[in-house]
């Protein structure tokens, strides 16, 4: 899950990493009371979960209510990379002297933390990583080992930090750490974290991916799933607990596994379709998971087949069988379903389902044939 | 031959007593596995239709002999049931269990290649490995494999691992053994582990190598086949029209560049001699052609 800016600065405060003062507005009236609140000048931040948006003119100074009422008016609702923007971030404006960048991030291929620091932060900082690899000093922390904070102050000035902000910025890197790890962070990142022109180093900005596998032992977690995903299909897929992301086309996929329904995806693709979502219903698919699935498809009224694809493996076909006899009897469903049934208990899964094949409900014997069907019924 | 499990293999099921534990395990055992014993602290002493439950895998290990273990346990206590495995001396492990935080299994990971050296773990979040007509450990179906080889099969994704066993088995093209990965940030064996045995044994004659997009897995593996595999690999990877992925910060994208896409991977993959297939059907059959040039 991804955290919006000020949600990622709710969660490094809980680590005791320093942010600016402010606060989240929904609309202009609350954008001008956290400004009022906090005095002025502030910045106006546009909330989107993309890049870019300093660059998109959805970040602004404001010197008083009148300006703040300017900006705010002109941010929200602001398209930002296919992005709406539905919430700002008022904070107290910094007077930046030096700009960095730091993250922690999982380094796949050696499987261990892989830490990364510059001095030459902001906007660029791709660029930079392009055209100046040298000035991001990275480092391999094993996740057994931890991170002192005299590796923090050596790392620190092995990237040539300014000496002003090196013992600051040591021990918010630690933090950071701490947050990465105990948070259960995919991604921490700050950048900028910035030098104010009075000697305080703080994070100006947050970009935090958390691991959804960590969720079950963070209560505090739950208030961002409501503004989790913008797409209506993808929230109420995410009610239904669903692995699911909308797509525009218009034959609808239900598939276990992610590789299969990315693979389900390729395939209606090569066949000449296009498909309208990507879903994986995982490993136990019952009765409820199938009912949930189809009626999440079904609510998308740019559907008009239904392709289901199914391996079963811990997945068992008979279940699955049942929970589509199950999920008919439940929902009413507009578009014809293509049914691929193949392994654990395959045989008992086509034998339960037999009986209540017709022109809605059809099967095919293998991937390629059900997608050709799906994608002619869909009209392609 | 096949790689990692035979007939010989002596197999302890931590969770057999759970729903799916009992359920695979039994279904493992029925396969012809040396399923010899389950691992449940509060079950000791009773019996999972015939398989004996033992306290701990060190009474377990002591009691049977057993050298692998396959873990069926839910992910809070799933990387503490695999370290348990490698103190008792199990120096093959197979976890199925989806939805471990990625910070356990790189914990988990580092502890294993500081403490266990000679452990294997396979997984997490992966179907298991299957040497057909000889053992299966994991979740896959085994009436979907054909026994007799000449192909290895290994695979990031549980299901299309199924997918490509049965496009292979429909064909009459057996394997010698197919190993899921599987698709976790931080696997406890990689393409190039596999690769590297298929190679290795004489009885594998080709591989099929199912990818997908996401990490640069794939790409390191191209670079492996080239310098040192001499039998030939089909790969698919999947995920080509994907959408892409919403990616946060810079992190991803400062490490990566460019790699990543089921584009990138099929061409690094190319470059390197590999037989990529558009669709694990394809692949089925540009193997099969393969095998039957033998």
């Amino acid at each position: 899950m991804d955290l919006f800016e000020y949600q990622g600065k709710q969660y490094f405060a809980r680590y005791d990493i320093p942010v600016s003062p402010g606060g989240e507005a929904d609309t202009v009236d609350e954008a001008v009371a956290v400004a009022e609140k906090i005095g002025y000048p502030v910045v106006v931040k546009a909330q989107v979960k993309v890049g870019g948006r300093g660059k998109a003119g959805g970040i602004q100074l404001a010197n008083d209510a009148d300006e703040v009422r300017l900006h705010a008016g002109n941010i929200l609702g602001m398209d930002i990379k296919g992005h709406t923007v539905h919430r700002l971030w008022v904070e107290l404006s910094s007077d930046i002297a030096s700009e960095y960048y730091v993250s922690f991030t999982l380094d796949r291929p050696n499987k261990v933390y892989l830490g990364m620091l510059s001095k030459e932060g902001g906007v660029d900082i791709e660029e930079v990583a392009e055209t100046n690899p040298d000035a991001i000093k990275r480092i391999s922390i094993n996740p057994i080992d931890g991170f002192s904070l005299d590796q923090s102050r050596a790392w620190v000035a092995d990237a040539d930090i300014d000496e002003a902000a090196r013992e600051q910025a040591a021990a918010l890197i630690v933090k950071l750490y701490t947050c990465y790890v105990e948070g259960d962070c995919d991604l921490a990142e700050i950048n900028p974290l910035i030098l104010t022109t009075d000697g305080i180093v703080r994070a100006l900005d947050a970009k935090v991916t958390l691991d959804a596998n960590a969720e079950y032992r963070h209560p505090e977690w739950e208030v961002w799933a409501a503004t989790d995903t913008e797409d209506p299909r993808e929230a109420m897929a995410k009610a239904k607990g669903l692995n699911y992301i909308g797509l525009d086309g218009s034959v609808g996929i239900i598939a276990n596994g992610a590789g299969l329904a990315m693979t389900t995806l390729d395939i209606v693709n090569q066949v000449g379709g296009s498909a309208a979502n990507f879903l994986d219903i995982g490993g136990g698919a019952n009765a409820d998971v199938m009912t949930a699935a189809l009626e999440v498809i079904n609510a998308d009224p740019s559907v008009k087949s239904i392709f289901v694809n199914i391996f079963g493996g811990i997945t068992r076909v008979d279940e699955v069988a049942k929970g589509v006899i199950e999920a008919l009897r439940r929902v009413d469903i507009t578009s014809p379903i293509v049914l691929r049934l193949d392994g654990t208990n395959a045989v008992e899964g086509r034998a339960l389902l037999a009986e209540h094949l017709n022109d809605k409900l059809v099967a095919e014997p293998t991937m390629l044939e059900a997608a050709r069907r799906a994608v002619a019924l869909a009209g392609n | 031959m096949s790689i990692f499990i035979d007939e010989n293999t002596k197999v302890i099921v931590q969770g057999l007593t759970g729903g799916q534990g009992r359920f695979h395990g039994v279904r493992n055992r029925d396969y012809g596995t040396q399923i010899v014993g389950g691992v449940s602290p509060k079950k000791a002493g009773e019996n999972v239709d015939g398989i004996p439950v033992f306290a701990s895998c060190k009474e377990a290990v002591a009691a049977t002999g057993a050298t692998a273990s396959f873990v069926v346990v839910p992910p809070a206590g799933a990387t503490a049931a695999i370290l348990e495995a490698a103190q008792a001396g199990i120096t093959f492990i197979v976890c199925i269990t989806e939805g471990i935080p990625a910070h356990d299994e790189a914990k988990c990971y580092n502890i294993l290649k500081r403490d266990f050296p000679n452990t294997r773990l396979l997984g997490p979040n992966c179907p298991g490995i299957i040497s057909p007509g000889k053992a299966n450990i994991g979740i896959t179906s085994g009436d979907i494999a054909l026994a007799g080889g000449p192909v290895g099969i290994v695979s990031r994704s549980g299901t299309l691992t199924y997918q490509a066993l049965h496009e292979l088995s429909q064909q009459g093209v057996g394997q010698t053994t197919c190993v899921g990965i599987g698709g976790d940030p931080v696997p406890g064996t990689n393409f190039i582990d596999c690769l590297e045995a298929f190679e290795a044994d004489p009885e594998t004659k080709a591989v099929m190598m199912i990818g997908e997009i996401g990490g640069s897995e794939e790409e390191r593996a191209a670079e492996w086949i080239k310098k040192h595999m001499t039998k030939p690999v089909v790969s698919y990877i999947a995920g080509v029209t994907a959408p892409p992925g919403r990616k946060m910060g810079h992190a991803g994208a400062i490490i990566s560049g460019s790699s990543g896409t089921a584009q990138a991977k099929m061409a690094a993959l190319e470059a390197a001699g590999v037989i990529v297939a558009l669709n694990p059907t394809e692949a089925g059959e540009k193997m099969v052609a393969i095998v039957k040039a033998l």
